[in-house]
């Protein structure tokens, strides 16, 4: 978020402040005679935080397409992502696609192990530490934020550009060719939904992380995903990088990515 | 001066009403566009920039290709042109407002376009490429504008404008430069990823903008009392004959390094393109047409005779100015997006609306050009009688 939001945002914290004392706010209140809780502003104690969120896969633990949707399932659900039977207006945060896919141009396309080629690799952004997609964009709609490295979209400011979607050198992200609202069967009151004409994709679950969290993949995924800071050596993920061989996508464009694979 | 662009023979007025008709249909059509969202186009998650960032990249070149004749008359004292720099200058303020409202129209959210300038974001091309183009127009309109005022007055031209004109020339090849680097800088991106593409668009830029220029100097020489010379057809001739022979030259060194390197990443537009992948191949029928089409057009322009000709020298930049379109339009952001970054083929087909929007812009573009032409032809005329 940046700074002048941010403003934006202290005052009204001030403002709602100063309504808390007169009986002003009590009308506001749920119930009259409840002591109304103090409006929060900013991250919870019990937010999370890191210096740069990153995301182990074990794939091993992947069989077949059972063991992923679920966790495509609830990232979906909770974000609001709708889903058209028209392949041209696809909306995707989190899927499944193959070996030779999700690691062109760094894998072999022939002679792989059989039960790797069957296996169901997740993608989704990488959050890269150097991302060309922030680099790309002409109203800081994507920004990468200072202090934990997520890559996230000001779905209010964007304006529809599509710069970033071809910068993005891993298909991470959609548009709204339409209005995604008539297709959503389920709305999480919680999210907020989009409209036609701006970009969206994976957030890392920011919202979720400022309560304390963990991403819902992770959560669904019992186990078969790890979430933690890649910058504090003693955090789970670094665990994992450091006892197994993990690889990520397309590292020889020097993106980056914050999305590690053991294979 | 304006005034000289609302008195018209019949027939300007029904080419006009013609533009306008044409151009209202488009409009008509986009705010379909603006209700439903762009979801009425071809595009799609994997082929994001369609036919409307297509022409704009195509008339970014028409608008520098106006620098070939501006350079020669200002930088060399090439008299000739005197006759026909404003006619080039005019050409690229109309192709500058097609190449603005093309992207207004590729926009997902238009009415937030002022988020550009609001957030400035000197890192991303986009908004480089908003200054240039914005500032190309501004200055091809100040130049055009008082040059012709003062050849009207019988006086020479303010001495302040000369700076402007100099400014002009680098700021023609920077604006497409800053549209190649659009593309150029985009990791992952193996068919744009050349330094050549910045050189290439020039070329075709130079090829196609001079032959749009002899096409409509032809077609004022016939219906207007001013002619712009044949002399000068004849150099511009020369021009798009250097320029097209030049871009297929860099085509060449294209393919030679895919070609010889083998890279997959770079192999594989091209395959998709030329012979089609993984049994998906729209456009190779049309790549192979721009091919002909280009070589055509170094025939006919090249070789003396035909150049000299007028008939072959029509059907030459016809072939050059359509060959670039295929090429630099439909070829170079469906190639640069097919595979997709997981190596996917997923193709666009742009729709029907898409196309109506398109020409609608066209339309558009040619209503203020034969405005800025019966203008600058008026002021020709007036001051030969
Ligand atoms: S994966 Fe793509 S969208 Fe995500 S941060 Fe990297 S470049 Fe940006
Ligand atoms: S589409 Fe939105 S987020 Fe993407 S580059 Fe354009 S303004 Fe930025
Ligand atoms: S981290 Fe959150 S937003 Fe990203 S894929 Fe997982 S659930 Fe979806």
């Amino acid at each position: 978020m940046d700074t002048s939001r941010r403003r934006v945002l202290q005052l009204l914290g001030l403002s709602a402040a100063a309504l808390s004392a007169p009986p002003v706010f009590n009308a506001l209140a749920k119930e009259a005679h409840e002591p109304a809780a103090a409006p929060q502003i900013g991250p919870s104690k019990e937010a999370l935080t890191a210096k740069q969120w990153a995301m182990v896969i074990d794939t091993p633990k992947f069989k077949s397409e059972k063991d992923v949707e679920p966790l495509v399932e609830a990232c979906h659900k909770i974000h609001n992502v709708p889903h058209w039977d028209e392949k041209r207006w696809e909306i995707k945060w989190l899927w499944a696609t193959h070996y030779e896919h999700a690691f062109t141009g760094t894998v072999s396309r022939r002679f792989v192990a059989e039960e790797v080629q069957h296996r169901p690799f997740l993608v989704l952004c990488n959050h890269c530490e150097n991302p060309p997609c922030v680099r790309a964009c002409p109203t800081k709609a994507t920004f990468k934020r200072p202090e934990d490295g997520i890559v996230m979209m000001d779905f209010h400011r964007c304006i529809g550009c599509r710069f970033c979607m071809a910068a993005c050198p891993f298909g991470a992200r959609s548009f709204n060719y339409r209005d995604p609202r008539p297709a959503l069967k389920y709305t999480n009151k919680q999210f907020p939904t989009r409209m036609k004409g701006v970009v969206e994709k994976c957030s890392f679950c920011v919202e979720r992380l400022a309560e304390g969290k963990m991403p819902a993949c992770v959560e669904a995924s019992e186990g078969k995903l790890t979430f933690g800071d890649l910058f504090d050596e003693k955090s789970k993920v670094r665990e994992l990088i450091k006892t197994h061989y993990t690889i990520r996508r397309k590292v020889n464009l020097g993106t980056e990515p914050a999305v590690y694979y053991i294979v | 001066m304006l005034e000289l662009a609302v008195k018209g023979s019949k027939r300007y007025y029904g080419w006009m009403a013609l533009l306008l008709g044409i151009a209202g249909v488009g409009f008509l059509v986009y705010l379909k566009q603006l209700d439903f969202g762009l979801g009425i186009t071809g595009m799609s998650r994997d082929v994001s920039w369609g036919f409307y960032i297509a022409n704009f990249t195509f008339l970014v070149g028409v608008a520098a290709g106006g620098v070939m004749v501006v350079l020669p008359y200002y930088l060399h004292d090439y008299k000739a042109y005197g006759k026909v720099t404003i006619l080039g200058e005019f050409l690229a303020i109309a192709s500058v407002v097609m190449c603005i409202t093309f992207i207004l129209v590729d926009l997902g959210q238009p009415m937030r376009v002022m988020n550009v300038l609001l957030y400035p974001s000197p890192n991303s091309v986009l908004f480089w490429d908003t200054i240039v183009l914005n500032g190309y127009l501004f200055l091809n309109l100040v130049i055009g504008w008082n040059v012709l005022e003062a050849e009207r007055n019988g006086v020479h031209y303010q001495n302040w404008l000369k700076p402007l004109i100099y400014i002009s020339i680098p700021w023609a090849v920077s604006i497409h430069t800053v549209t190649a680097y659009l593309y150029c800088g985009l990791p992952g991106r193996g068919f744009w990823l050349t330094a050549i593409l910045a050189p290439r668009f020039l070329s075709s830029a130079f090829a196609s903008g001079p032959a749009l220029l002899i096409l409509l100097c032809l077609v004022i020489r016939r219906v207007t009392n001013f002619d712009p010379g044949w002399k000068q057809i004849q150099s511009l001739a020369v021009t798009v004959a250097y320029a097209i022979c030049i871009n297929v030259f860099f085509l060449l060194c294209e393919v030679f390094v895919a070609f010889y390197s083998q890279i997959p990443e770079h192999v594989d537009h091209l395959l998709y393109l030329f012979v089609g992948l993984q049994g998906k191949g729209a456009y190779v029928p049309w790549m192979w047409t721009s091919m002909a089409l280009m070589v055509a057009g170094i025939i006919l322009l090249v070789n003396p005779i035909t150049r000299k000709n007028e008939l072959t020298l029509i059907v030459g930049c016809i072939c050059v100015f359509f060959g670039c379109w295929i090429d630099k339009g439909l070829g170079m952001i469906s190639g640069g997006f097919v595979p997709n970054p997981l190596h996917e083929v997923n193709e666009y087909i742009p729709t029907l609306l898409e196309g109506m929007i398109t020409i609608g812009v066209y339309a558009l573009g040619f209503f203020v050009l034969t405005i800025l032409f019966k203008i600058a032809v008026s002021v020709k005329e007036e001051v030969r009688a």
